[in-house]
């Protein structure tokens, strides 16, 4: 009983700490690189993945997807990551700083803001403005992490106060729960919009008001898979790399 | 009882299993900045998520013994096709990750959801993003450690004293007050502790059905998982501060757990 009880409260910490795994595979043999990559990157980097071990067979990417604070936490407190792909250069700045990067880092591409609401915009938003709308739910990612950070900065030069009923983890969570109608609007990046499909529409935000983001890639210092992390990061900034990166999209790196 | 000689492997394994659990707790305690502790501890934020913790999990522990005792009655006493199946589906929380419980509820209770689709028409409440949701995540996943525990209570006692209450001319309802509950009454209290320790612990559910909003739906553990990217040191005192809630939950229940050795 007691066990089972302490193995619930730790659970999220225990899913977290499984996620970073994959030493194993990885041990003495540089065939194989482990990918921390945020949120926001999870479908186009999925493809990345499949498209760079169809490049380079023997070799296998395994990714981590979390909000980028959160993957900066892991690789500091030692998780066995060899790459970096991070949403914002505050976080990748903050990892260079304390000493956990092997080289500068390089921007592989760019994105900007959208408003996510439900399949066919039922509750008629057109804007930043919108969103202040009695009756309507708006949601967005804590201050936190990177799009939430964006979102804030998004709407003060818009000039729209607007206080959220949640403050998810991560971009991914703000459009899940779109998806399920339990919210009617949320900010998120252009490529999460596109990504959901038919699920979700988006509705633009001009890019006056709107926030580029800019996301950095880099080596984790003192990998033993130096040279396949390497690989993958200019298999990311190729012409293949960058191409499929902007089917999901992105904006290109320069 | 004689003291049993520790054969070496038995010994290193056991010592092993033991530093697993204490090594993490020793991490905590050794790299918390006990010196800002009273300036974490007091942020508006942390305040508000303590106040907020407390006053759901005490709610989620005041309706899981409202509805909980009686299940657990009902399951102890009445003979009746599909209990057991009806025991598992109540007590499924306890082993279901917490994140799909938050999903399910939200099929159920969320705005568009089997129920909730009907309380939002009819009228107009919505549970996500608000303290009732957080209540109520709590409760689905804490009630079933208080099924469990005062079901265990109500099986092994001694029923006797109930048939002569009854033979002396008590009503049921007395029987039931005046003796079935007193002599429950120390399983009652660890499943009701057992069951509050849960709530104020509980995360998966609680982000996934209520989301996250400071004085609204940001609990104790979910402040922890947010400050842990922007400020380290103040999430692993809040981390202690649970620590040491969960510790005191096994004190107060070390009778129950330890023997009275």
């Amino acid at each position: 009983m007691r066990l089972r009880v302490l193995s619930l409260l730790v659970s999220p910490a225990f899913l977290a700490a499984c996620g970073s795994g994959g030493t194993i595979q990885g041990s003495n043999l540089s065939d194989y690189a482990s990918v921390f990559a945020a949120a926001s990157l999870t479908d186009s980097f999925k493809a990345l993945g499949s498209a760079f071990q169809t490049a380079h067979p023997g070799i296998t990417v395994q990714f981590n997807f979390a909000g980028t604070p959160t993957l900066v936490t892991q690789i500091e407190q030692g998780a066995a990551a060899d790459v970096f792909a991070s949403a914002d250069t505050t976080n990748m700045d903050k990892l260079k700083a304390d000493g956990f990067t092997s080289a500068n880092s390089q921007v592989f591409a760019h994105n900007k803001l959208e408003i996510v609401v439900g399949a066919g915009n039922p509750k008629h938003i057109t804007g930043l403005a919108d969103l202040a709308k009695p009756g309507v739910i708006y949601i967005t990612e804590a201050a936190t992490v990177p799009a939430g950070k964006y979102a804030l900065q998004s709407l003060a030069s818009a000039g729209v106060k607007v206080t959220p009923k949640s403050l998810e983890t991560d971009v991914k969570s703000v459009v899940s729960k779109i998806e399920l109608g339990e919210a009617d609007a949320g900010i998120v990046y252009v490529t999460d919009v596109k990504a959901a499909g038919s699920t979700v529409a988006g509705v633009p935000i001009p890019d006056s008001v709107n926030v580029i983001a800019t996301y950095p890639i880099v080596a984790i210092k003192g990998t033993p898979n130096l040279d396949v992390a390497d690989t993958f990061i200019a298999y990311v900034l190729s012409a293949d790399g960058q191409a499929m990166l902007q089917s999901f999209g992105f904006l290109p790196a320069s | 009882m004689r003291r049993e000689r520790v054969p070496i492997a038995v010994g290193i394994l056991a010592a092993s299993g033991a530093a697993f659990f204490i090594l993490p707790l020793l991490g905590l305690i050794v790299r918390s900045p006990w010196g800002d502790a009273i300036k974490a501890l007091t942020a508006p934020d942390t305040v508000e998520a303590l106040k907020l913790s407390l006053v759901a999990s005490l709610s989620a522990t005041v309706i899981a013994l409202v509805f909980g005792v009686p299940l657990a009655w009902v399951f102890a006493r009445v003979e009746f096709r599909g209990r057991n199946l009806l025991r598992a589906l109540t007590t499924l929380p306890m082993v279901l990750p917490p994140v799909v419980g938050g999903i399910a509820l939200l099929l159920a209770f969320g705005r568009r959801g089997l129920v909730g689709s009907w309380l939002d028409s009819t009228f107009g409440i919505t549970l996500p993003f608000t303290t009732a949701g957080v209540v109520m995540a709590e409760t689905f996943v804490a009630m079933p450690f208080l099924i469990i525990t005062v079901e265990a209570g109500l099986r092994s006692m001694d029923r006797r004293y109930e048939e002569a209450a009854r033979t002396l001319g008590a009503k049921r309802w007395t029987v039931f007050t005046r003796v079935t509950l007193p002599l429950i009454g120390p399983s009652l209290f660890a499943g009701a502790v057992l069951c509050w320790a849960r709530a104020l612990g509980e995360f998966g559910a609680t982000i996934t059905f209520a989301g996250n909003f400071p004085g609204v739906t940001q609990t104790m553990p979910l402040a922890v998982y947010l400050l842990l990217g922007t400020d380290h040191e103040a999430s692993y005192i809040l981390s202690l501060v649970l620590l040491v809630i969960s510790l005191g939950v096994l004190v107060a229940l070390r009778h129950r757990w330890l023997g009275s050795a």
